[in-house]
């Protein structure tokens, strides 16, 4: 499935699910950042029984905010509206996956 | 055998995409294994301006990733996978990752190092929500607030002055009375009005209530304990080598550095270490580099006599 990007108006929509909803908050500048989008894209491919998303965090101050991003890249997952897993950092595929898992 | 190669190396960044460059340029079969992207710790920067070549300066994750398509202009493959186990005691060298099992005639490592951490109670907790050791990643967040820097290193200082065009304040905490950083620092340093020198001066815990409020300083010299209002702190006290596969294996210094010299070789025939990772004066992209193509040259000997 493809990624889909994140803002304050669809959010709402778009985490509103009983699948499990992997979110990127990323920035294009960052290092680490660039590392990480190329596998959150992998698993959106293999995947499709998650929902992928990517939120720019400089785009997106608010949602950032609301998830206490400090630091980029930041992956939080939720289901049904509610944060199960978040992981500050890059991390590699496996623990992504476990983090999505978990 | 299946997933049989000449030379596999493990660790992406620039010491082992050279190497993977040479290697498979002198025709011989080469994986590289990577747990997440190419660049190592050159992603963790910004503008890298002292590797020749790039007169506006590049950045890291460019550079990275210019490095691996070089290496794989001549057929170096990578995987993308977390190596877990070696077992070098037999002349075929054997290597588990979490997805697989490859051998190789050689292996080069180039695993790098990674930020030391400074001991503080909830660190790990705290790391991503108040605690960095990525200036450049994470101090954007930090527009118009209060930051401590702690270390007295080139790496420290460029993350003070980095952040001093961002914060409010920032606090450069430093155990010593006087600055390890070069030269090439102090004017800067002298120009930042913003930035703070706390000497002699260690960070003791960090104070966190929803988010971090304050931290606890003590004076090295009368042992006196103050507090001051922050919103986050860098640290930036140096690397811890990414050897704990290689406890047992290889010879360690008392840093856990891979014990090799100029030659590359370790204690171990067919096994070399390059970059960040081996016991060198100088931890630099150039010498990384550098130390790839050494162990080439050294692996060719060997593998011709295999």
């Amino acid at each position: 499935m493809a990624v889909l990007e994140l803002n304050k108006n669809n959010f709402a929509e778009v985490t509103n699910t009983d699948k499990k909803v992997l979110i990127d908050f990323f920035a294009t500048w960052c290092g680490p950042c660039r590392m990480v989008s190329p596998i959150v894209d992998e698993i959106a491919e293999e995947h499709p029984e998650y929902v992928v998303a990517k939120v720019n965090v400089d785009e997106n101050p608010e949602l950032s905010a609301q998830f206490g991003v400090m630091s980029i890249p930041t992956l939080v997952v939720i289901q049904n509206g509610k944060v199960i897993n978040q992981s500050a950092g890059a991390r590699p595929k496996a623990q992504i996956l476990a983090l999505l898992e978990g | 055998m299946k997933n049989s190669y000449d030379v596999i190396i493990i660790g992406g960044g620039p010491a082992g995409y050279t190497a993977a460059l040479y290697a498979a340029r002198a025709g011989l079969n080469t994986l590289v294994l990577e747990r997440m992207a190419a660049g190592g710790q050159m992603t963790l920067t910004g503008d890298i301006d002292n590797y020749p070549g790039f007169e506006e300066g590049i950045d890291g994750f460019t550079l990275g990733m210019k490095m691996q398509q070089s290496a794989e202009r001549f057929g170096a493959k990578t995987e993308y996978d977390e190596v877990t186990a070696v077992d070098f005691s037999q002349k075929v060298k054997h290597i588990k990752t979490a997805m697989g099992e490859y051998h190789a005639k050689t292996v080069i490592i180039a695993t790098g190092a990674n930020p030391k951490m400074l001991g503080l109670e909830n660190e790990a907790e705290l790391t991503g929500r108040g605690i960095h050791y990525c200036a450049h990643c994470d101090g954007r967040f930090y527009k118009d607030k209060t930051v401590a820097v702690i270390g007295g290193g080139n790496s420290a200082v460029s993350d003070a002055l980095y952040l001093s065009n961002l914060a409010k304040k920032v606090y450069l905490i430093h155990r010593r009375d006087t600055l390890k950083a070069t030269h090439i620092y102090k004017v800067p340093l002298e120009k930042a009005e913003n930035i703070e020198f706390l000497w002699n001066t260690a960070l003791t815990s960090v104070i966190f209530d929803n988010k971090v409020v304050a931290a606890e300083i003590k004076n090295l010299n009368n042992g006196e304990i103050s507090g001051i209002a922050l919103d986050g702190v860098f640290i930036s006290i140096g690397r811890k080598p990414a050897t704990d596969l290689f406890k047992n294996i290889l010879s360690l210094d008392e840093y856990d550095y891979i014990i090799a010299d100029e030659t590359t070789k370790t204690n171990i025939e067919g096994v070399y270490a390059v970059g960040d990772v081996r016991t060198k004066p100088l931890r630099q992209v150039v010498t990384a580099v550098s130390d790839g193509a050494t162990a080439v040259h050294f692996i060719e000997e060997y593998i011709a006599n295999f």
